[in-house]
């Protein structure tokens, strides 16, 4: 299917400053059941959101109304392990659409971009920074801007390049998806099989 | 004379179809493999799509994420479960691909299924809904996991867009030493490089150690590549990979075997082709390892202290919340560490060497009283050679029993599930925070070492136990 359209989201973020978040955490396999695309945002970061009773860990930033937004910052690493793009989906049907960090898994930057979020990679340095700014007043609001490739803290007007592919930000910005751009070439792909020995 | 190429670069340039400009390349996949878990929404996007699937020849699906290990001739209890095999079933015969469901004889893990059933061939590109794909890169296949949205591109147009990789080389010179298995060449490398020491490269691994391992040995290796954050490994074909290749049922056969052959030769890199990391390390610093931690990286040899947040690569927060997961300390040492369970399986250790490995141990020996252990072949195929071969005669002697095929407490997506702040002593790839239930606590290891464990009911080095003997 293909995504919504992304150019600038303006955003209070929310702070996840842990490093190596995988994707089992972000959503346990025993949640991996469904055959439809709907409802994972519930389980989104299921065992550090919830107690055993299904109740909400107080100490969990999702459970703290302080932060809310549709950035989330991760530490370096973000989004390891699984291939599972039951992950993405969960980040996507919170209401996340971008997710930022000094360093991503390559499946999950794949499976973002596949489902309409943008995941930003920032230096360490700058991570910091944002990290920083979140602590000092949660409500400060980043402004990414894919057109021109930069994240930057509206409060101080900090700012950062990031790196995205012409194609792939092609495909965001219009909405496009990956599978309309390979079935325009159906042709070309069929002769290819004919060519391959096994 | 041309430039000299890397085996990565052979084979993946061999599938480019198209370079975008500014963008991936357009990489024809020779082998799909599914399962039930990641695929259903990508057929649901297909039917939304109105496309058909390209090539249904190319595409196999088998069941294993999400089946029971025990009665698997009853229906699965868990509805959603159920549900989830029904759809692959249903999906499968609409589309014409061939199915090795539940009860199927050649049904397992598709890891181990594909390279056992000579579908996974040296020189192919190779793509499936699920991280470990990269196992069969040790047949010098580019194999690597992708994302449902992928699922759908392969099954829709038998293409998926990369940018390529960097690429690396691991180099493993010199003969690992006693109770040293694939298994913990592949932790060590994982604890030298980090969790994320990979991450946008393939890798190649090289040298003597690789080149006298078995087929079993090399997909342990390139199935656990993925846990240093590559996309995948991959090492050249040799004699070794075309024995355990011939013969098999789908593999290539008479004039098709032969023309390949001589191709498959060619599969290797060149002298003087260049990598953009070449990393070495020597056999004889390797001794069996365990995790104490909760990312793969967070390994050590088993004789060793847990070390100090200061000394390892993770942010010390980090690092103190991953012990204090475990219920560890800094400096502790590994050896006695209490274990609750011992898993061996999984589509890193679920092959018959492993369960060779796991018997040459607990021959003569008996399960310990404080130990549950959890043994799942990963497929019918090797459940049979552990009965031809007399290995379930010897666990049976030993107090253990055998399970049915499938990923099981791996990812402990069906019912065996290791109960929270319980520990585990597993074979398979992953430690991270309720991998294996909710709260369980994993530690990664050898075949050898999850037997010395089962049979001492704590961490043992499996050294002492084979000088027994």
């Amino acid at each position: 299917m293909a995504y919504d359209k992304f150019t600038i989201l303006r955003s209070s973020a929310v702070p996840m400053p842990n490093e190596n978040v995988d994707t089992d955490q972000i959503i346990p396999a025993r949640f991996l059941k469904a055959t439809e695309r709907k409802g994972f945002g519930d389980n989104l970061f299921r065992d550090w959101r919830y107690n055993n009773d299904n109740t909400p860990k107080a100490d969990f930033v999702l459970n703290n109304p302080t932060y809310s937004g549709k950035i989330l910052v991760g530490g370096k690493n973000f989004g390891s392990g699984s291939s599972r793009e039951h992950a993405a989906w969960a980040i996507y049907d919170y209401g996340f659409r971008c997710v930022v960090s000094s360093f991503f898994a390559d499946i999950f930057r794949n499976n973002s971009i596949n489902v309409g979020i943008l995941p930003v990679q920032v230096s360490p340095e700058f991570l910091e920074t944002i990290f920083a700014a979140i602590e000092a007043d949660p409500t400060t609001e980043l402004e990414i801007n894919l057109p021109a490739q930069t994240i930057t803290l509206l409060a101080t007007g900090d700012s950062e390049s990031f790196a995205i592919n012409e194609y792939k930000k092609h495909n965001l910005i219009n909405g496009y998806d990956d599978i309309d751009y390979l079935l325009s070439m159906k042709t070309e792909i069929e002769a290819f099989a004919e060519t391959r020995p096994f | 004379m041309s430039t000299p190429k890397t085996l990565f670069d052979k084979v993946w340039d061999a599938h480019v179809i198209r370079q975008v400009k500014d963008g991936p390349d357009v990489l024809f996949i020779d082998r799909h493999f599914i399962h039930e878990v990641t695929s259903p929404v990508a057929f649901l996007g297909l039917e939304g799509r109105g496309a058909p699937v390209l090539f249904s020849e190319r595409t196999f699906a088998t069941a294993d994420h999400n089946t029971p290990t025990l009665n698997q001739h009853l229906p699965v209890a868990d509805p959603l479960s159920a549900n989830q095999l029904d759809a692959l079933e249903r999906n499968a015969a609409k589309y014409g691909i061939s199915h090795w469901g539940l009860g199927h004889i050649k049904n397992g893990i598709v890891h181990v299924v594909g390279p056992e059933n000579g579908i996974t061939l040296p020189g192919m590109t190779i793509v499936c809904g699920d991280s470990h794909t990269s196992t069969h890169g040790a047949f010098g296949a580019i194999a690597f996991g992708i994302g449902t949205s992928e699922v759908e591109m392969v099954l829709a147009t038998q293409c998926i867009m990369q940018p390529k990789p960097k690429k690396m080389r691991i180099t493993v010179n010199g003969k690992t030493g006693k109770g040293v298995l694939p298994k913990d060449v592949i932790l060590y490398i994982i604890s030298q490089t980090s969790a994320s020491g990979a991450t946008g490269y393939f890798v190649e691994y090289a040298g003597e150690v690789f080149e006298n391992m078995t087929m079993e040995g090399r997909m342990t290796v390139c199935n656990m590549t993925i846990e240093m954050g590559a996309r995948g490994g991959m090492i050249a074909p040799d004699q070794t990979t075309l024995d355990y290749l011939k013969g098999r049922e789908l593999s290539p056969k008479g004039e098709q075997w032969d023309k390949l052959v001589p191709y498959w030769q060619t599969l290797k890199t060149d002298e003087g082709a260049t990598f953009d990391l070449d990393l070495t390390f020597d056999a004889a610093n390797i001794e069996p390892q365990i995790t104490y931690g909760t990312n793969p990286g967070l390994g050590t040899g088993v004789t060793h202290q847990i070390p100090t947040a200061e000394s390892v690569k993770d942010g010390s927060a980090s690092y103190k919340k991953s012990l204090q997961y475990m219920g560890f300390a800094e400096n502790e040492s590994m050896i006695g560490k209490p274990v609750d369970f011992v898993f061996l399986g999984s589509c890193t250790n679920g092959r018959i060497e492993d369960f060779r490995a796991f018997a040459s141990i607990v021959k003569g020996r008996h399960k310990a009283d404080n130990i549950t252990a959890w043994l799942v072949p990963g497929s019918h195929v090797v459940e049979k050679q552990i009965q031809e071969e007399g290995i379930l005669d010897i666990l049976t002697q030993a107090g253990f029993e055998l399970r049915q095929p499938g990923c099981s407490a791996c990812l402990a997506m069906n019912e065996d599930k290791i109960p929270a702040g319980k520990y585990a002593v597993s074979t398979s790839n992953r430690n991270f925070e309720g991998r294996q239930g909710p709260g369980a606590r994993t530690l990664l290891a050898s075949p050898l070492v999850a037997a010395a464990a089962a049979v001492t009911g704590v961490v043992t080095d499996p050294r002492i136990l084979i000088d027994n003997e």
